[in-house]
């Protein structure tokens, strides 16, 4: 049964966001036997309650709460209030997420010695190495069922996979294949396997793709030690005279204010959010925001090198029916600087539905040249670039200087300029693109830019030292000790994968680490 | 592999009525009712004049024209507009000036109204001039849900929409594309 605890109870531990990260710590931490509530800012809306509808889906559950933006980015100007695709609803993001789940590699952990000084960019080790985070991979991979790990078998190829997967061979990549994706293939953990139905970004109807949802907190209710509020937006976090957190302030649904005390808070309302709450938590002790002595709360934002290709053919293709994200070509990946860049990219299919494709395929673009492409729908192949970029200090989550939301507070302003490495990447990653399609004899092809972000991160970064970031290498803030960031803005750089797989671990991990603190009489 | 059949299902009366391009082929009744070329569709306009009703579904064309839609899709975005201009003064303003201007610059330029400048490539070149206004943001921003999120039209752009309800595509084609063989 799920628990129920009282505002007064100065022993739970109070997880911010129930998404990859906050969902995840919270059913591990609840395994541990630790009490736990998750305030989540959304409602709760179970599988039930989706529906194959893109716009539909999007406006039941996003994150549309006043945002503003900046910088020379594009999504500034194709979607100023929109900087992020981000779900407030119970499960986060991962609500909306594709599945794909990669594991970083091993250089990505140190790219600032890997790739040396990059002019502009922020560079920096993480305090951790792959080898340290091996076994939470496994973990994690096992817990979300990735396919192509744990003898789990990679899905079936769909369309859009299949061309593909026809053009990597004809232009000789040697990786290319279904991907490792958090979507059963099979039966398992209580769930089914894929049907195919093509809808991964408005929640799987299935219950074939992880969540943390309906994978990981009912789980943690079963315990008996998780609590789950939601419609509880935390407002601002409390602490003491000797610079403890004690709790949060949160608003129910109703706007009503209500504090909930607390023995560690775990910060997981992703990399806009999270930073945005502690820079909303200043006080007299701490003038510049919660845990920012560096002052490194909110900067390092990254977003990472995204657009994509789509091709149109001669003949129909029909991209859209299967997994909307199950095909990947790794090749690009590694470092190679001599393509002109550091870092490297990932090419993964995407498809959208007509609704999306027409918002997203050239913003703003119309007349006979745009109408011409959408009459092509069904003939289309896309395929989502996605790749390192660089973290500039300046690209950043401030406090607007005057535009407050429903609850009084700064709405958040997300400032981005891509960096000239992201760029040389983003031109790389068209030309490759495109030329897979054209090996397969497309007709025209169409370089998309990006569209707002899906992954945030980095913007309360791990670092060894308490002055280059805000958490060390558990995620604990390095000024406050029974305060810890959860999510991907941990993230000291962003690595050329999808991200999840590695918040999930660094949550698996972190539970591990609270637990055994906590029994310690450490926390 | 299995394709959809994308032509368009004609009712009798409109294949009778059908071969009238649809430009200027809408009519606007002294009830101010607005009809479509072969009268298989009519539409009254609520707050927006019906002659700036007409323009505005010529003007939708001219943005996403597609010649395999009939005006009848265009009609039905525009309806969402005359909704949003009962529902505030502000954007029956907008609305209304903004069809003025288009009409003010057709009249500069080729000395008829919008909806009567003959070929597209014209009228288009006059949105262009336009582009960067609220009034054509607006119509735009709106016209991407308007046009594209009908699932009326999806069939003609070969989409099939919702899927879950028949099991999704793992029986039903999501792996049968038959010609990468060739190529
Ligand atoms: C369409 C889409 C596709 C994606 N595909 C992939 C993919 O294939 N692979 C991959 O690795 N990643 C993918 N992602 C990204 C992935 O979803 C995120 O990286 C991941 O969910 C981030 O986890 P998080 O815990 O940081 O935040 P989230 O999962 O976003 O969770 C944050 C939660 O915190 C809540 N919250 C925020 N502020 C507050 C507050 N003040 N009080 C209370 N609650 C708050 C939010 O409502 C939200 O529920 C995708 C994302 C989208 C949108
Ligand atoms: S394609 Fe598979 S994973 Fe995606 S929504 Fe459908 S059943 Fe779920």
């Amino acid at each position: 049964m799920a628990a129920n605890f009282d505002l007064n109870d100065d022993s739970v531990v109070v997880i911010v966001g129930s998404g990859a990260g906050g969902g995840t710590l919270g059913n591990e931490l609840a395994q541990a036997g630790v009490k736990t509530v998750i305030l989540e800012a959304g409602g709760r809306h179970e599988i039930e309650d989706f529906s194959n509808d893109e716009w539909g889906m999007f406006s039941q559950i996003s994150w549309l709460d006043p945002r503003t933006t900046s910088g020379s980015w594009r999504v500034a100007t194709d979607f100023s209030g929109l900087p992020a695709w981000i779900v407030k609803a119970v499960g986060g993001s991962t609500v909306h997420w594709a599945g794909a789940s990669l594991r970083f590699q091993e250089h990505e952990f140190r790219v600032r010695t890997e790739y040396g000084d990059v002019p502009g960019a922020n560079l920096l080790d993480w305090p951790i190495t792959l080898s340290e985070m091996e076994p939470w991979y496994a973990r994690a991979e096992d817990k979300m069922g990735v396919t192509r790990t744990n003898n789990i078998p990679g899905l079936p190829g769909c369309n859009n996979f299949l061309v593909m997967e026809a053009g990597a061979k004809a232009l000789g990549y040697q990786e290319c294949h279904t991907g490792r994706m958090a979507i059963n293939s099979e039966p398992r953990d209580g769930r089914g396997a894929c049907q195919q139905i093509g809808f991964c970004f408005q929640g799987c109807q299935s219950g074939a793709k992880w969540s943390t949802l309906y994978a990981e907190i009912p789980k943690g209710e079963e315990t008996g030690n998780l609590e789950v509020r939601p419609n509880a937006q935390v407002l601002r976090i409390e602490h003491d005279a000797s610079g403890k957190a004690t709790g949060v302030v949160y608003a129910d649904a109703d706007g009503n204010q209500h504090m909930q005390s607390a023995r560690v808070v775990c910060v997981a309302g992703n990399s806009i959010e999270s930073p945005r709450l502690l820079l909303n938590s200043a006080s007299s002790m701490f003038p510049d925001g919660l845990a920012n002595s560096s002052g490194q709360v909110g900067r390092n934002y990254m977003r990472h090198m995204t657009g994509s290709v789509y091709g149109v053919f001669d003949r129909p293709v029909n991209m859209y029916r299967g997994t909307t994200m199950a095909g990947i070509i790794t090749d690009e990946s590694k470092n190679d600087p001599s393509r002109g860049f550091v870092g490297g990219y990932e090419m993964e299919t995407l498809s959208l539905g007509l609704p999306f494709m027409a918002a997203f395929l050239d913003p703003g673009s119309w007349g006979r040249e745009f109408a011409s492409a959408m009459e092509m729908y069904d003939h289309m192949a896309g395929m989502w670039l996605v790749g390192e970029d660089m973290p500039q200090e300046s690209n950043a989550i401030t406090l607007h200087p005057s535009m407050t939301d429903q609850h009084g507070l700064p709405i958040p302003n997300v400032h981005f300029d891509d960096h000239p490495n992201d760029v040389a990447m983003r031109n790389h990653a068209f030309t490759q693109g495109s030329a897979v399609y054209d090996a397969v004899g497309a007709t025209r092809t169409f370089p998309t830019p990006p569209y707002p972000s899906t992954h945030n991160l980095g913007t309360n970064r791990m670092s060894e030292k308490a002055r280059d970031g805000v958490v060390n290498k558990w995620g604990q803030t390095h000024d406050v000790a029974n305060l810890f960031v959860s999510d991907g803005s941990q993230f000291t750089t962003g690595a050329s994968e999808n991200p999840t797989l590695t918040i999930v671990a660094l949550a698996v991990r972190q539970a591990d680490h609270i637990a055994s603190e906590m029994a310690a009489g450490n926390l | 592999m299995r394709t959809l059949d994308k032509r368009v299902k004609l009712s009798r009366r409109s294949v009778l009525g059908a071969g009238g391009a649809s430009l200027m082929a809408l009519s606007v009744l002294p009830t101010g009712m607005i009809v479509g070329p072969d009268s298989a569709w009519a539409v009254t306009a609520e707050a927006l004049k019906p002659e700036s009703f007409a323009t505005l579904v010529q003007m939708s064309r001219d943005i996403y024209p597609h010649d395999r839609l009939a005006d009848k899709f265009y009609a039905a975005a525009v309806q969402s507009f005359d909704a949003a201009a009962a529902a505030s003064e502000d954007d029956k303003t907008l609305f209304e000036n903004g069809v003025i201007g288009l009409d003010a610059a057709a009249m500069g330029a080729h000395g008829v109204p919008y909806a009567q400048v003959g070929w597209e490539i014209d009228r288009v070149a006059l949105l262009r001039g336009m582009e960067k206004s609220g009034f054509f943001q607006r119509v735009r921003g709106s016209l991407v849900t308007g046009i594209y999120n009908n699932q009326e039209v999806w069939p003609l752009f070969g989409y099939e929409g919702e899927s879950a309800s028949k099991g999704g595509y793992i029986d039903r084609g999501f792996n049968d594309i038959d010609w990468l063989d060739q190529v």
